[in-house]
């Protein structure tokens, strides 16, 4: 089922938690929204669930392949919501959780007893947590308690599946396991599905794609590798990993950013940690000088921290074969050469530059 | 040094034991034995004659008979109130929060007479009740509205903090899995508060039971009609009928009683479902 946002605004007083966003999601996929706290994802999520409704300006539309729904109620919408602090009926076993959806359905509608247990344990194994089925809430952990609601939420074979910051409340390993699984059960159901995040790591690795909001507008959509690899804004490529700062000015319709220039710098070069080589000399192009501070060794890559002309933290990461061949030592002069990097002007447009 | 310290600490503790001991004593269950030796002082014969004279069973009768009217409804009114309250954003939500705590706030006896200023012969409503020969003061209608004022704030104060606290989560969840509004409420949000509901229901039933301010305002205490059971003590005393007075108090003290019996089981109902995993 597709799921179709069209021109969708929502205001609390005289705050702009959406702005006109419009925005469309293939039937199938798992869609992220990514973004950082009061971007307006969660509102979005909402209104598409129907839990919220969007400004009756005329123009906010909700669409299930192509049919608006903007009109039904939540409880007719037949969506399925997975929320952050999970939101299990805490006076109800595992097992009445999940079957809840089911005994709630109109008379006509509704299964017989033995089609309940049936479709319950189908779920349960799909969970994989078969033997919780007469436990309550509160005797489960976090992962659990997430893995009880999203079969809760499938009971009803929803058209769509929508998650709210579904791992935001678990620790980093219980949510690493999640997220992969998650995955996993799309890859199995296939049901359209769209979760909010802030986590950018989560969205890149869960999701076939990635909407990035920010202050209720869209600023950028497109799979994990092309908003990763194309950023399409200046806070998309800072959202969406670390990233450094250079400060510079236009000199002779060229960047400069040796120490003289300040925070008023009418330029700003963005770099990711691993798009820096760290050189003795100055090389050829861009060169901007800057002293070691501190060399971590220890992990994956090895991270150095240095100091730029303006005192900044300037964060390097290379591989261990790299750092080998040129070991660094603390209070070290050294020059950064910028692999990749992307240029932006003072109302943050993309200046192209020639070096 | 240690075994000093826990020494002192312990006479610490006796103090406070014997403190806490004496005031329960003195204020709760001197009272309560005086209450009973004085009901039982002339014998069980004279006792029962007194609980079952006429004028002592209308009165028996009415304060059943109100509490039965105004406890249901105060519920309804609680259950509503804190839902609205608790689950809800709205302009006037204060001013509700405050109109609840209201007859907290003001005592009993103003508010039976705000009834008499309202409902009077004399009051604002009065000549239109007249002319319709509806009395509303002193006449049990009068003694409803006044318990059910009274007793107001115990179903919704109970329920406000805990639906709070729950939040909507649930609800919305229940929504979402296609309940209508009766279900969700049914089957999430009262199954959630019934412990709470219920020990604002007792809490209600025992201030109903016992009202005697705002009651004895309206009622125009006529034996036999709009005398509840506390008035019915108050009039027996008066006259230095001190036995008959006791022996209707001994019924009071054993409505009390047996509210307490309630509450305490309810009570351990309710610990016993936390542990067993109500709250999650």
């Amino acid at each position: 089922m597709s799921i179709s946002i069209d021109q969708v605004s929502k205001t609390f007083g005289a705050y702009t938690a959406l702005d006109e966003v419009s925005l469309e999601i293939p039937s199938g996929e798992l869609t992220a929204l990514l973004g950082p706290s009061g971007s307006g994802k969660t509102t979005l999520l909402r209104i598409v669930a129907g839990l919220e409704t969007a400004d009756p300006d005329g123009r906010g539309r909700i669409l299930f392949d192509g049919a608006p729904v903007t009109e039904s109620p939540v409880n007719r919408r037949r969506v399925g919501f997975v929320f952050q602090h999970y939101a299990l009926f805490r006076h109800m076993t595992v097992f009445e959780n999940i079957a809840f959806g089911l005994r709630v359905k109109p008379r006509g509608e509704r299964p017989l007893r033995d089609e309940i247990r049936e479709r319950v344990h189908a779920l349960l194994k799909l969970v994989q947590l078969e033997q919780l089925a007469q436990r309550y809430p509160s005797q489960l952990s976090g992962g659990q308690r997430q893995r009880i609601a999203l079969a809760r939420a499938l009971a009803i074979q929803p058209r769509v599946l929508l998650l709210d910051e579904p791992f935001g409340a678990l620790d980093a390993q219980v949510r690493a396991e999640l997220r992969r699984w998650l995955r996993h059960l799309h890859d199995t159901i296939h049901v359209t599905s769209i979760f909010v995040t802030h986590d950018q790591e989560e969205a890149l690795e869960v999701a076939d794609r990635i909407v990035v909001m920010n202050k209720g507008r869209i600023e950028q959509t497109g799979t994990p590798d092309e908003v990763f690899q194309n950023p399409a804004s200046e806070f998309v490529m800072k959202f969406l990993g670390d990233v450094n700062v250079f400060h510079g000015r236009v000199h002779n319709e060229r960047p400069v950013f040796t120490g003289d220039a300040g925070d008023d710098g009418s330029v700003r070069l963005l770099v990711r940690p691993h798009d820096l080589a760290v050189l003795p000399q100055p090389g050829p192009g861009i060169s901007i000088p800057a002293r070691v501070y501190r060399v971590m060794t220890a992990g994956a890559l090895v991270k150095i921290e240095l100091l730029d002309g303006q005192n900044r933290l300037v964060q390097v990461q290379v591989p261990h074969e790299t750092y080998r061949t040129a070991p660094l030592l603390a209070g070290q002069q050294v020059y950064l050469a910028p692999k990749e990097s992307r240029l932006y002007g003072q109302a943050s447009e993309r200046l192209e530059y020639v070096i | 040094m240690n075994g000093t310290e826990r020494q002192a600490l312990s006479w610490g503790n006796l103090a406070l034991s014997v403190t806490a001991v004496t005031i329960v004593g003195t204020v709760i269950v001197l009272p309560l034995l005086v209450v009973l030796r004085e009901a039982f002082a002339a014998g069980a014969g004279v006792w029962a004659a007194s609980v079952t004279d006429p004028d002592a069973r209308s009165a028996v009768a009415l304060t059943l008979g109100v509490t039965a009217v105004v406890v249901p409804l105060n519920t309804l009114f609680g259950v509503a109130a804190a839902w609205a309250i608790a689950k809800f954003r709205f302009t006037g939500r204060s001013l509700l929060l405050s109109l609840v705590d209201l007859p907290f706030a003001v005592s009993p006896v103003v508010a039976g007479l705000i009834f008499i200023l309202l409902f009077g012969r004399h009051g604002w409503l009065g000549g239109w009740l007249d002319v319709r020969d509806v009395q509303v003061v002193f006449a049990v209608p009068g003694v409803l509205l006044a318990t059910l004022f009274v007793t107001f704030p115990f179903v919704a104060r109970e329920l406000i903090p805990l639906m709070t606290e729950q939040g909507t989560e649930e609800e919305e969840a229940a929504l979402s899995l296609g309940a209508t509004g009766w279900q969700m409420f049914r089957r999430v949000t009262l199954p959630n508060v019934k412990w709470g509901l219920l020990y604002g229901v007792i809490l209600c039933n025992a201030r109903a039971m016992g009202e005697f301010g705002a009651v004895s305002v309206v009622s125009g205490h006529i034996r036999g009609e709009t005398n509840t059971l506390p008035l019915h003590v108050e009039v027996l005393y008066n006259e230095y009928r001190f036995t008959a007075a006791f022996a209707c108090a001994s019924l009071l003290a054993g409505l009390a009683m047996v509210t307490l019996i309630v509450k305490t089981v309810v009570e351990r109902q309710a610990a016993r479902q936390t542990a067993r995993g109500g709250e999650a």
